[in-house]
């Protein structure tokens, strides 16, 4: 009981209750987390994940900016109905260069981790641009204005560099060639050598069949990346994890 | 120090002050009692009281419950269990956890975590879950993708079955350009009519799902491209208004007859190659019949001027590479199915 009566001494001293409890959740956090960063269960190699391309990322931006995580998740849970529809259940290493992640919590509409390939650009736009054009029953916002904001290169280099300096193996051969890979892959005249090279399968055409390179282009060409890098046809899952 | 802020600033408190005669009072009261001149009130570790029955209100009996001894500023603590339902409830969720941890992966060791004596994953759980699913329909999925296709239609437990798990294929996968119903939508074909881009026989309907229409990653896609008249200068702007009034001529539509003369050479030069003299069209190379009521595009002029214009690029994705052959085909019996087919 004496242990019970020096607890006294924590229940009648803020700060020291403020240490402890700090004590605890600290120890509480090494258990729980901790082990996610070195457990053989938990991390899985899988090949065929690459960074974005820069006009992958820029898309991306777009993605966050007009918060479509707020209705659409990334995350194909491992259940046979979510499976059926939406394709393979998503895999750790698919968003190890997503900062941050876009699982979601919500699904206002449809999950976006395979969407990737499953629609045509022409739809990507046409959806975008008014998407009871094509789905009528859809709640989704319009956002044709997407077509009409061109977007630059001027800060897609230091764009990279930031993620490099959290971990995404962009090189400095990268980081040199960004503007130039940027326009290169909505342009589909363009020497896409050196794209290729750097971004494996990356996907190289006008995305919006606009002669400038706008969001709309950026956009689409990060939705149509979504959940193709790993080839599944070749992919064995580990059971055991 | 503390007494004296206490006081009002007027002075001190009269006889009629009551307030704050009763305040000084408490305040001395509780100055006392720090000092310990005042004893504590009666039995901090023992019960107040026995357990005492009282008739309370409404005919409940009331318990006099013993005092923890825990007292703030001479409020006391009852000293009252917790309900037993909730107490017993919560032995069994710390019982309950123990034999989880045992049978469930829980544990982080050194390299791994404790995989459970269950052994139980979520990956094995879902393919076991598929691989249910798909063991009720095996036979007949394998009969469906093996039989010759042109044989399937004289089969009605494959046709009934293609309709059904078509349908549901049609409404996750195709139902968001050609519509829930089929009906298409501006750009993207109407499957329930007879007029078709690539063919409408099983056969051909089966081709496109595989290998899509332009598709760029898949090599055996089907392919054309209508040239983009205008935007690299292949036709002027008023020969692109004079074809677009002898398209509309074809089909009996509003347009200058005139214009439309002019057209008939613009045309013949440059359409008749893929859409044919008569404007019927050509399914070989997915060239659509301009001389029918069905217009993927629209029948407005204007829109005719910004297709010619511009050109379209329809694209369908290959779906070879998402659904296993069994689906392809059902879905391709769905959409033959659906009135159109020939």
């Amino acid at each position: 009981m004496s242990i019970l009566a020096r607890h006294k001494i924590l229940e009648k001293n803020a700060s020291l209750l403020l240490v402890f409890s700090f004590l605890v959740v600290t120890i509480g956090g090494i258990v729980q987390i901790t082990p996610l960063f070195y457990l053989e269960n938990t991390i899985e190699k899988v090949e065929g994940v690459r960074p974005y391309t820069p006009l992958e990322l820029a898309g991306r931006d777009v993605y966050v900016r007009e918060g479509c995580y707020v209705c659409h998740s990334q995350m194909i849970r491992p259940m046979r109905d979510e499976v059926e529809r939406y394709g393979h259940y998503s895999l750790a290493a698919e968003s190890m260069y997503d900062h941050p992640f876009q699982w979601g919590s919500k699904r206002t509409g449809p999950d976006l981790a395979r969407v990737g390939g499953r629609y045509s650009d022409e739809w990507h736009v046409d959806h975008l641009t008014d998407p009871q054009s094509v789905v009528p029953e859809s709640i989704m916002p319009k956002y044709a204005f997407l077509k009409d904001r061109v977007i630059g290169t001027d800060t897609i280099a230091q764009r990279l560099r930031t993620d490099a300096m959290v971990g995404v193996p962009y090189d400095d051969a990268m980081i040199a060639a960004a503007a130039e890979d940027f326009r290169a892959q909505a342009n589909p005249d363009a020497d896409a050598a050196g794209l290729g090279e750097r971004y494996p399968g990356a996907q190289q055409r006008n995305f919006d069949r606009q002669p400038q390179l706008t969001e709309m282009d950026a956009l689409v060409a990060y939705l149509q990346v979504l959940g193709t890098m790993v080839d599944f046809s070749t992919f064995e899952p580990d059971a055991a994890r | 120090m503390a007494e004296d802020k206490d006081k009002p600033e007027t002075g001190a408190p009269g006889e009629d002050d009551r307030i704050g005669l009763e305040r000084q009072a408490a305040d001395s009261e509780h100055a006392a009692k720090l000092a310990g001149d005042i004893p504590p009130r009666t039995a901090p570790d023992r019960p107040a009281a026995p357990k005492k029955r009282a008739r309370g209100r409404h005919g409940v009996i009331a318990h006099e419950v013993p005092s923890t001894g825990h007292e703030w500023d001479g409020i006391t603590e009852y000293d009252n269990p917790m309900p037993r339902w909730w107490l017993w409830t919560f032995y069994a969720t710390i019982v309950w956890a123990v034999f989880y941890v045992i049978a469930y992966p829980a544990i982080p060791l050194v390299n791994g975590a404790t995989r459970g004596l269950l052994g139980t994953t979520n990956r094995q759980q879902v393919a076991a879950e598929i691989e249910r699913f798909d063991q009720a329909n095996a036979a007949i999925q394998t009969r469906l993708a093996s039989v010759e296709l042109s044989e399937i239609p004289n089969d009605p437990e494959l046709v009934n079955y293609a309709t059904n798990a078509g349908g549901a294929v049609f409404r996750t996968w195709c139902a968001q350009c050609h519509g829930s119903g089929a009906a298409g939508a501006r750009g993207y074909p109407n499957l329930l009519d007879n007029d078709w881009l690539w063919g409408g026989t099983l056969e051909d309907i089966h081709l496109t799902l595989q290998h899509g229409i332009r598709d760029p990653n898949d090599p055996d896609t089907r392919y054309s491209e209508m040239p983009r008249f205008g935007r690299d200068g292949l036709l002027e702007r008023p020969q692109i208004q004079q074809v677009v009034d002898y398209v509309l001529s074809l089909s009996d539509l509003p347009h200058d007859a005139a214009s439309a003369a002019e057209g008939a050479v613009v045309y013949a030069e440059n359409c008749a190659a893929c859409h044919a003299e008569d404007g019927s069209g050509d399914r070989t190379q997915g060239a659509p019949n301009l001389a029918d009521a069905v217009w993927l595009y629209g029948s407005e002029p204007e829109t005719l001027n910004r297709i010619i214009t511009e050109g379209p690029y329809g694209v369908m994705p290959a779906w070879a590479s998402r659904l296993d052959e069994a689906d392809i085909r059902a879905v391709s019996t769905y959409v033959h199915g659906l009135g159109g087919g020939e």
